[in-house]
């Protein structure tokens, strides 16, 4: 930190300090307010989510997005195929880290990396869907690139419903245990939407233009 | 941003008089008014929800220093960069290094309140910097050359057919009239800004002292390109923006999303902690956060304190008469409406921006929307209060005032003029009991008639009723 910036970082906590009338905080207020930011305040959540499943389903499809159920994590590859087929789409994919070990039907040319400009379908893993809001929630890192939720013009998620969690605060505590933040925690929860111009409501503003989620398994009780 | 709440007279008579924004203003007016109840009306715990966010922003406000320190302690651990800005200049400047530093060229930028306060993009457009928003609505502010009219929806005073002219001349491309060409047209326009980018720029709505995280909620995944795909990304934010850890965040969240959109969520929420990691194949090299202070800590120490409480979520501005009827650009700065009114006068000086709190009808419906729970017409009665104790108002207002303590501390003379009044303004009423033109307020009777007294005034209807009565 540069003289300048020092100086200007004492001078607005020495604002601070002289606005609320006292010096630097005493060490027992301080270890207080550590403790706050340690401990979880236990504020009000909305009312319980009933089935987690049909909750986010019908938040995320409000938003314009989409769920459908697969069988099973084997069907996932299968039902890739067949969307690209139903929209019409050429069969290529970038794919997340997570699910570099699917073996794609025959004819569906994909990559493990993150995505480019000229990638059309990004199909990725989340960490867990929090039914509430209907948010996906992507962890940055190899197994499932930031670039996937924004760059592309159709995402494609696979979702275990074992994962899926009520609260936006039970999805903090996954996070907690995972060992603290990633770079970025993108909470998805539709396509990119605009509505400025003249308040019409439009989608594929930047980001992917359609979300589709496939959703297996059944939620923890 | 050239500052010109001096003359809102004037501007205010042009918004009222502009239909296009009349029309822009009634839509917005309902999408967002009704959106907002509805969303609401499915949460039962919303009231209490508005009370823990007031609360959770008053314990931060009460230990603002040391929620700052661990938040800048958190960033740095994560590997990212805090920077203190006493003021406009040094925010604006610190961001002009960081520039300078890393050789950029092209500068994506999200959605900002900060960076418009601050004036960023003019001084990084004169240091040589292309400069691109982003948002759609700010895009669209931008090629007009104008200031925000909202804080959430920038550009809610263009139509569509303004639009599409902006567009046609800014872009060389043949005329689209289509909202979802337009949109379309902007998307295709803005990705090779966002891939060619050098530096992103984006808010931060709240800042995390558990984590060291930034949080930006958006709805067309705009600032997530601006902070994802260039080299650098600075988050420009105010130091009231801190909170202690991840369960605040969720109550601010849930209050935010509905009182400024009518959602449960916005489309995207995203938490920043730092730059790139090892293996990392996206996000930005380096991770910087300017927190500014700029007239903040000053608001702290005083009756306004409460303001520092402020989301942004422009609820207040959605349901005032005097912004649905004037629209934003009359405030003259980048903050408009009620939330404005207050902060104008704080950030700009209670002389430059005298006519701000002075527009309000006192209604209190922006206190009763607030998220919150600021209470907002309190705080513009009370920069009334100071305006008039530091004689910013007319001249005239003064010596109007004056005379009427001096006639009203006279009880008897004090009801003669009001019997004299009563009887003239009677008179003036004739048979239609209606006053067309009035001498000295013709102001008032411009627009509509003044309905006319009976003749006798109330004291004297009292002391002729009472009797009868008992």
């Amino acid at each position: 930190m540069s003289g300048n910036q020092q100086s200007a970082r004492d001078a607005v906590l020495g604002r601070i300090r002289a606005s609320l009338g006292r010096g630097t905080t005493d060490a027992a207020t301080a270890a207080a307010l550590d403790t706050r930011i340690n401990t979880r305040p236990g504020h009000t959540r909305p009312a319980q989510c009933g089935e987690f499943v049909d909750l986010f389903k019908q938040r995320f499809e409000a938003r314009g997005g989409t769920v459908t159920r697969i069988a099973s994590r084997e069907d996932f590859p299968r039902a890739v195929a067949d969307l690209l087929g139903t929209l019409g789409l050429p069969p290529r994919i970038v794919v997340g880290g997570a699910l570099a070990g699917i073996v794609w039907p025959q004819g569906i040319e994909h990559e493990v990396r993150r995505a480019e400009k000229t990638d059309l379908v990004s199909v990725s893993a989340c960490q867990l869907a929090i039914a509430e809001t209907g948010s996906l929630m992507f962890c940055a890192g190899p197994e499932s690139p930031t670039t996937h939720n924004f760059v592309p013009d159709y995402q494609i998620v696979l979702l275990d419903a074992g994962t899926m969690v009520c609260h936006l605060e039970d999805a903090w505590e996954v996070l907690r245990a995972r060992g603290g933040m990633p770079r970025a925690v993108n909470l998805v929860s539709g396509p990119s939407r605009t509505g400025d111009i003249e308040q019409t409501i439009q989608l594929g503003a930047h980001g992917p233009r359609r979300v589709f989620v496939m959703v297996y398994g059944t939620p923890a009780a | 941003m050239r500052m010109e709440s001096p003359r809102f007279k004037e501007a205010a008579v042009e918004g009222l008089n502009n239909k296009h924004l009349r029309m822009a203003l009634a839509r917005s007016r309902e999408g967002f008014i009704g959106g907002r109840q509805r969303a609401i009306d499915l949460v039962p715990e919303f009231e209490r929800l508005r009370e823990e966010a007031r609360s959770i922003k008053n314990h931060v406000l009460d230990n603002l220093d040391h929620y700052l320190e661990r938040y800048e302690a958190a960033v740095t651990a994560a590997g990212g960069h805090v920077h203190w800005a006493r003021d406009a200049a040094e925010a604006r400047q610190i961001v002009l290094d960081i520039c300078r530093r890393v050789g950029a060229r092209t500068i994506t930028k999200g959605k900002s309140m900060v960076s418009e306060e601050i004036g960023l993009n003019p001084a990084l457009i004169e240091a040589g910097y292309e400069v691109v928003e982003t948002d759609l609505g700010e895009y669209i502010i931008q090629l007009a050359n104008e200031p925000p009219s909202h804080v959430v929806g920038p550009a809610l005073h263009k139509t569509r057919e303004q639009v599409s002219e902006l567009f046609a001349e800014h872009h060389q491309r043949p005329l689209k009239t289509g909202i979802p060409e337009l949109v379309a047209e902007a998307r295709e326009m803005l990705r090779e800004k966002f891939f060619r980018a050098d530096v992103g720029i984006t808010g931060g709505n709240f800042l995390i002292a558990e984590t060291g995280t930034s949080v930006i909620v958006t709805n067309e995944g705009n600032g997530d390109l601006s902070q994802t795909l260039p080299r650098v990304h600075i988050v420009t934010s105010g130091i009231e923006r801190v909170l202690p850890n991840l369960d605040d965040l969720s109550v601010l969240l849930r209050v935010l999303a509905r009182s400024a959109t009518g959602q449960d969520t916005e489309t995207y929420t995203t938490l920043s902690t730092g730059p790139r990691r090892p293996g990392d194949p996206d996000g930005p090299e380096e991770y910087h956060v300017v927190l500014v202070d700029n007239g903040r800590s000053q608001m702290l120490g005083g009756r306004f304190r409460e303001m520092l409480r402020c989301i942004r979520c422009g609820a207040c501005l959605n349901h005032c008469p005097v912004y649905g009827s004037i629209g934003g650009h009359a405030y003259g700065w980048v903050y408009p409406g009620p939330m404005g009114s207050v902060l104008t006068p704080l950030m700009q000086g209670l002389d430059n921006a005298y006519d701000l709190p002075n527009a309000c009808t006192l209604n209190g419906r922006c206190g009763s929307v607030c998220p919150v729970k600021i209470p907002l017409p309190e705080m513009l009665r009370e920069l009334r209060h100071l305006q008039h104790r530091n004689r910013l108002g007319p001249r005239l207002q003064y010596r109007a005032l004056g005379l009427w303590r001096w006639v009203a501390l006279r009880p008897g003379l004090y009801q003669f003029g009001n019997r004299l009044a009563a009887r003239m303004l009677a008179w003036m009423g004739g048979k239609r009991r209606r006053i067309g033109s009035l001498p000295i307020a013709n102001g008032w009777t411009a627009m509509r008639d003044l309905p006319a007294p009976e003749g006798q005034t109330f004291i004297e209807q009292w002391q002729a009723q009472r009797g009868k009565q008992s």
